[in-house]
């Protein structure tokens, strides 16, 4: 028995160390300044408890619209071919203004069908349609939907932001609109003061994007033009290769169709791979359902032709058709493993809608403001202190017993917080990093209360024992046994209730959720097992005969 | 030292008054949140995380002090406004962030605000034309996490309940659930009632106290669930009554413990933590008085209609089996 609770103390120290490591690290010194410090380095607190970066983004919506009406000019000709409807060309005439589609060149005597099939609803609800005379039509997005258009795109940069920004570690982070009507996000991440590391983690290049190449390789952009006569075609545009082609790493020039085969969200999935046959780097991809048919499409009618991976304005690999391909493949060559790796990530986070812009990044502080904070952690420790008082107070010396157990407790729920920041940092940002922010703390507050409550539930069952006239030790183990059930119900069923609100919830949401889940399962261990503990040992130093202090 | 020396209090006597009780503050609650929902477009004052507002950026000449510009802000009436420090020390810059309505407009009436705040009651100087710059801040809380949050809340509660369901029967679920309920209710009804403004920690808040609430209402429902093992011929309601009874230091003890740690935060805590700290000192006096007034009756109440049908107490499983 006695070597029996030497091991259960034993254990009960341990947690008390790693613990305080979790909390403290090595500390510096143990002046207040010193410990205060450690402990803000090891726990991960949130914006609202500390400062951290602060960006504002402009999303080039403009982007957006262009890729919407390069979807429309493509499907425009189709639709005009099926129908047998004779045009010369479809074009955006100019680059400044990507919400303005012309088509020329229609036969008059089809004006009416062509007029029926701009007018039917498939165009009705995106374009106005004008022209008619002269056989040349314009259509330019109705403003309505291009404002809409332009929140959707501003919507989507935020969530992918915020996947690539938790994918990443960085918890807790502020990201929300910014501006009136001016397109821009503001992105605040606690904690971080490394500017360039931030933009690094946000990475404002845009789409990843498979386009069908019209001509190259060309030395030079003028040699690229040249091989058009001089006039580069509407469709067209010449982008730069930045890649070992055949040996040569000098940028070369390819003429490629303006308007993508897939991009962005088309793209399902990413995982880096190795080639088996040349042992190269790869990347094997996989396309939404729907992106797999346009692609099976045109990868049957077009085998013989090449086809360009373009991201960032730049061409990525270049590739010939060989087959048709559904919905898998793979890019392959010129990346090495950290490209393979931002690529999939890229991938596999949700490519932007459109690029972003910095228009300004620095520093700030906490958005509760470092008064309130003080004032926060000031009340906060006068209440613990009321408590932990009126506990010796109420059960004399059995309160000794409920304070260590609180103590202990807030010991391991900060603790087990400074731990995880500690192992995420170990191993590189892979990990779950627990934040502590005000929700948080109300979580913390929540569990202070159960604790409490755990321990007043066990003494007054053992007064209860006391009172019908059981010996100290029979008392102390009846108490324990009859309030165990109770004390499991409710925390069952609050770790329950936090478990989904952590698996549905989001954000701060899900980080009172944490909190709570910890907070709960450190209460088990300290009210239940470590009580125990210290009754026992205070059982041993018992005269018979004597009572418990409670 | 003990508080009560077997106390015997008859709760259930008191079940219409409580009802009465809590009726008229619900009642008071919702009829203050539709009001507020005709005038102001929701039940309650939504604060900066909800709605977005504006954001002021105003450079001093001297190191700004937090606690002053508060102050002054304070004094010109100007309510939950977030102040933070901005860019390195050396820019002497600070950002308000105010609740206002997201319009052109509203940026001068925010700048004007805060300028002529700081010039009355803040002694550092600032240039109101190259040192302050005005902004519009979206919503911190999107239309996705509005969605999240009150579907994880829901599935939550309906977690709990079978838990309970499970372990004792349906009823007791049921009626655990409905006090949660009527806790929050109250609770936002608070502050409906006192004007104040919700924000995503006060959302925190009351997900506390739903937390603390259910853990007050399983208490008594589990010494009810062991009497009734025991004894087996008293009256439903004189079993409910002593097991409240029998409950009742704990209670006391547990709910005025966490409440005087909550009352330190309200009283001492400062203004930024208010909203938080009203709402828990609200729900968890709430949440006591729901476990004794709301969930104890209930259940009686049905299974007193069970009896009059002729139809066996819903009892929970560990009765039954012993037979």
């Amino acid at each position: 028995m006695k070597k029996n609770l030497k091991n259960k103390i034993a254990l009960i120290v341990a947690v008390l160390l790693i613990c305080l490591y979790g909390i403290f690290g090595i500390p510096s010194g143990i002046s207040g300044k010193a410990l205060l410090s450690a402990i803000s380095n090891r726990i991960h607190m949130g914006l609202d408890l500390q400062g951290g970066a602060h960006l504002i983004l402009q999303v080039q919506v403009s982007e957006a619209v262009n890729a919407e009406t390069d979807n429309s000019v493509q499907e425009i000709q189709q639709d005009l071919k099926k129908a047998n409807l004779t045009f010369s060309q479809v074009v955006k005439p100019d680059p400044n203004k990507p919400d303005v589609i012309r088509i020329e060149g229609t036969n008059s005597t089809q004006s009416d069908a062509v007029s029926a099939l701009l007018g039917g609803a498939k165009y009705a609800n995106e374009y106005d349609v004008s022209g008619g005379t002269g056989n040349n039509w314009t259509l330019t997005m109705k403003p309505l939907f291009e404002s809409d258009l332009d929140k959707r795109t501003v919507d989507e940069a935020i969530e992918t932001i915020r996947d690539r920004v938790d994918a990443l570690g960085v918890s807790e982070p502020l990201i929300q609109e910014y501006g009136l009507g001016a397109n821009q996000i503001l992105v605040e991440l606690p904690g971080v003061s490394d500017l360039d590391q931030v933009k690094g983690i946000i990475r404002s290049t845009a789409r990843l994007e498979i386009h069908a190449v019209d001509g190259g390789p060309f030395p030079s952009e003028d040699a690229a033009l040249q091989s058009v006569n001089g006039a580069l075609p509407p469709n067209d545009e010449i982008l730069p290769f930045t890649g070992d082609l055949g040996g040569s790493s000098s940028t070369s020039y390819y003429v490629i169709e303006r308007s993508s085969i897939v991009a962005g969200s088309d793209f399902r999935s990413a995982e880096p791979g190795v080639n088996s046959n040349t042992g190269q780097k790869q990347v094997n991809f996989t396309l939404t359902d729907e992106a797999g048919d346009k692609f099976w499409d045109y990868t049957s009618a077009n085998i013989g032709k090449s086809m360009a991976v373009v991201m960032g304005g730049t061409v990525r690999e270049v590739a010939v058709i060989k087959g048709a391909i559904r919905d898998s493949g793979l890019i392959e060559g010129s990346f090495n493993q950290n490209e393979v790796m931002e690529l999939s990530k890229l991938l596999r986070t949700g490519a932007l809608p459109a690029s972003l812009n910095y228009i300004e990044a620095s520093t700030v502080g906490a958005t509760l403001g470092a008064d309130s904070i003080h004032e926060g952690v000031t009340a906060a420790v006068v209440g613990i202190v009321v408590v932990l008082v009126f506990m010796l107070v109420y059960y004399k010396g059995s309160g000794i017993n409920a304070d260590l157990a609180l103590i202990l407790n807030l010991i391991i729920l900060l603790g087990i917080m400074g731990l995880s920041a500690w192992i995420t940092s170990l191993s590189g940002g892979g990990g779950f990093t627990l934040t502590l922010t005000l929700p948080g703390i109300a979580g913390v507050i929540l569990t202070i209360g159960m604790g409490v409550d755990s321990n007043v539930l066990i003494f007054e069952r053992i007064r209860e024992e006391i009172r019908a006239g059981k010996a100290a030790s029979a008392a102390v183990d009846q108490g324990f046994a009859r309030a165990w059930v109770t004390i499991v119900d409710t925390h069952v069923t609050t770790i329950v209730s936090a478990a989904i609100l952590f698996i549905v919830g989001t954000g701060p949401v899900k980080g009172f959720a944490t909190t709570l889940i910890i907070g709960l399962l450190a209460n088990l261990f300290t009210a239940v097992f470590v009580s125990r503990v210290i009754f026992e040992a205070h059982l041993n130093h018992l005269k018979s005969g004597e009572m418990v202090s409670i | 030292m003990e508080f009560f020396h077997n106390p015997r209090v008859n709760w259930l006597g008191w079940k219409w008054y409580f009802l009465a009780f809590s009726m008229i503050f619900s009642v008071a609650g919702i009829v203050k949140m539709s009001w507020n929902w005709s005038h102001i477009g929701s039940p309650v004052p939504l604060g900066v995380d909800f709605r977005g507002g504006t954001q002021v950026d105003v450079q001093f000449a001297q190191p700004p002090d937090i606690n002053a510009i508060r102050h002054a802000i304070d004094l010109a009436g100007v309510r939950d406004a977030s102040i933070q420090t901005f860019g390195s020390a050396a820019d002497h810059q600070v950002l308000i962030s105010l609740p206002e309505q997201t319009n052109e407009a509203a940026l001068d009436v925010g700048r004007q605000e805060i300028e002529s705040a700081l010039q009355a009651h803040y002694n550092n100087y600032f240039n109101p034309t190259t040192g302050v710059k005005v902004d519009v801040v979206g919503p911190t809380v999107g239309h996705e996490l509005k969605t999240k949050a009150t579907q994880a809340v829901l599935f939550s509660m309906a977690g709990m309940l079978v838990y309970l369901w499970f372990r004792f029967q349906l009823i007791y679920g049921v009626a655990a659930v409905v006090a949660c309920f009527h806790d929050t209710l109250i609770t936002v009804g608070a502050f409906a009632l006192t004007g104040r403004e919700i924000s995503l920690t006060v959302i925190a808040a009351i997900l506390t106290l739903v937390g603390y609430s259910m853990n007050d209402t399983i208490v008594v429902f589990d010494r009810i669930r062991e009497n009734l093992r025991i004894s087996r011929r008293e009256p439903l309601t004189d079993l409910v009554n002593r097991s409240i009874n029998q409950t009742l230091s704990r209670t006391v003890l547990t709910s005025g413990l966490t409440f005087l740690t909550v009352l330190s935060l309200f009283i001492f805590g400062g203004q930024v933590l208010n909203g938080f700290s009203f709402a828990l000192v609200v729900g968890i006096l709430i949440g006591t008085y729901s476990s004794i007034a709301i969930a104890a009756p209930m259940l009686v109440a049905w299974q007193e209609r069970r009896a009059k049908k002729g139809r066996a107490a819903a009892l929970p499983a560990a009765r039954r089996s012993k037979g």
